[in-house]
């Protein structure tokens, strides 16, 4: 191989670069916190709600799971106008990611619902506690300590995958790499720094979800 | 004397001997023509499978000028000037452009098909120039020429959307998500035609790189008349007539 690394290459693009990683971290936590938000609701009515909702949901999940995100993300972004439905690109990639973090979340945490113990449940109901109190305080409570770990795969899972967005003209890491590599043409350089910028986010972000779950279910 | 008659024996030697060009398409009455089999609207194969688009027609218009029959050749972009060199073909029109290295080996008539990239869009936007793309929206498939040049002439506040490819830059104008987009003529006349709802209009012309009919070097006979017939086609109306069919839009001003 008689190849020449050049990283000096990429620094006259480092503020392309550090605004694609930043786009990427926003990103990544504001669909994670809608995605889990949607998770929840729809594990809970998968378990509790009535069986319309329950079948509703299980629709839902189905076509997520079984169709590429990318597909999923030109459907909103280049599909959707058609029926009068513009999002921008920003809009497009949080509301794709939310809703495929969605559906995987709903059955990660419905899978937790069902690990509760139902006598823990029926306890609750006998301390006068009501349907709300049990299913916040008992049910979510133990089934989020029991999925975290894999709930945190599913997050890093989802920040990975939001690469795809670039594909829309979002303008996260990727975008900025193929950016930068169609300019000077250094693929080898510009991807490496890239893989590393996100292998580096990926264990930051797993060791941040590590603290968060022992403040979070510290009280054993 | 013996020495002037070893000169001139050996002139004759060295200059090939060939008849010219224009003569003997005229005595064969067949004029060979190279043509793109997959360029699409220059050439293509039509749904009969025979070549179509603006360079099959070119090639007839030369045809009935000289008042010969023409034999068209399909050739691809990489062999279209060996085609041209081995005399497998009299002339090329494949909508081919004009670069130093390529005027090195052949010769070229004056231009006959507009080609360029420029900044499309809606024709309910009003704009002429780059600094006018101040504060909009545009698309651009990344790292295309028009991109690179856009990224250079647009002002600083200019939202630059890049796509990964051509397909997906139309895909974001036809679905509205760009109102304008920067591509090349041939690209806006596809659009023109599958979506004509959504007809993208010429703003103003970034890069313009017309395509020329290649000939062989040493036959200013054939030049000539070349250039008397795509002249006489200009002020008759026909290149224009070949753009709206082809193009789906008027010959670009100064063209």
């Amino acid at each position: 191989m008689n190849y020449k690394l050049q990283f000096g290459e990429l620094l006259p693009h480092w503020d392309v670069l550090l605004w694609g990683l930043l786009f990427t971290v926003v990103l990544t936590v504001v669909s994670t916190v809608a995605g889990i938000a949607v998770g929840t609701a729809g594990a809970s009515a998968r378990t509790f709600g009535p069986k319309w909702l329950g079948s509703l949901v299980a629709g839902y999940v189905e076509v997520i799971r079984n169709t590429p995100f990318i597909v999923q993300l030109f459907f909103i972004f280049f599909g959707l106008p058609a029926a009068g439905l513009k999002l921008s690109e920003s809009t497009a990639a949080f509301l794709a990611m939310t809703i495929n973090l969605g559906a995987y979340s709903t059955e990660i945490i419905r899978a937790g619902i069902e690990a509760v113990p139902k006598g823990h449940i029926e306890a609750g109901i006998s301390l006068a506690m009501t349907k709300w109190e049990v299913l916040r305080h008992i049910v979510l409570k133990q089934a989020f300590e029991k999925i975290y770990p894999a709930l945190s795969s599913q997050i890093i899972i989802v920040m990975l995958g939001s690469a795809v967005v670039s594909q829309i003209s979002a303008q996260d890491l990727t975008y900025a790499a193929n950016l930068i590599a169609s300019r000077n043409f250094r693929n080898f350089e510009v991807y490496l720094v890239v893989a590393l910028a996100y292998l580096l986010l990926a264990m930051l972000t797993r060791s941040l979800l590590r603290g968060l779950g022992r403040i979070l279910f510290k009280a054993k | 004397m013996l020495a002037a008659a070893f000169v001139l024996a050996t002139a004759a030697l060295t200059t090939p001997v060939h008849a010219d060009a224009l003569d003997s398409i005229m005595a064969a009455k067949v004029i060979k023509v190279a043509v793109p089999q997959d360029f699409a609207p220059f050439g293509s194969a039509g749904l009969d499978l025979k070549p179509q688009g603006y360079d099959i027609d070119m090639a007839n218009l030369i045809g009935k000028a000289l008042g010969v029959k023409v034999e068209i050749i399909a050739v691809t972009s990489a062999n279209r000037i060996p085609y041209l060199q081995t005399k497998k073909a009299d002339i090329v029109i494949s909508s081919l452009g004009k670069n130093a290295e390529r005027e090195k080996v052949i010769d070229f008539s004056i231009a006959y098909a507009p080609f360029f990239s420029g900044v499309f869009g809606t024709k309910e936007i009003k704009l002429a120039s780059a600094d006018e793309l101040k504060g909009k929206t545009i698309g651009a498939t990344r790292g295309a020429i028009e991109e690179q040049e856009l990224t250079k002439l647009a002002p600083a506040d200019t939202t630059i959307k890049r796509f990964e490819d051509n397909n997906a830059t139309i895909a974001a104008f036809v679905s509205g998500q760009v109102d304008l987009i920067a591509t090349g003529n041939t690209v806006a006349a596809a659009i023109a035609e599958k979506v004509p709802a959504r007809a993208p209009a010429l703003k103003f012309v970034i890069k313009d790189s017309p395509c020329f009919i290649g000939l062989n070097k040493e036959e200013p006979k054939l030049l000539a008349k070349l250039n008397e017939i795509i002249a006489q086609a200009k002020t008759s109306g026909d290149i224009a007539k070949l753009s709206e069919k082809w193009l789906k839009a008027p010959l670009p001003p100064g063209f």
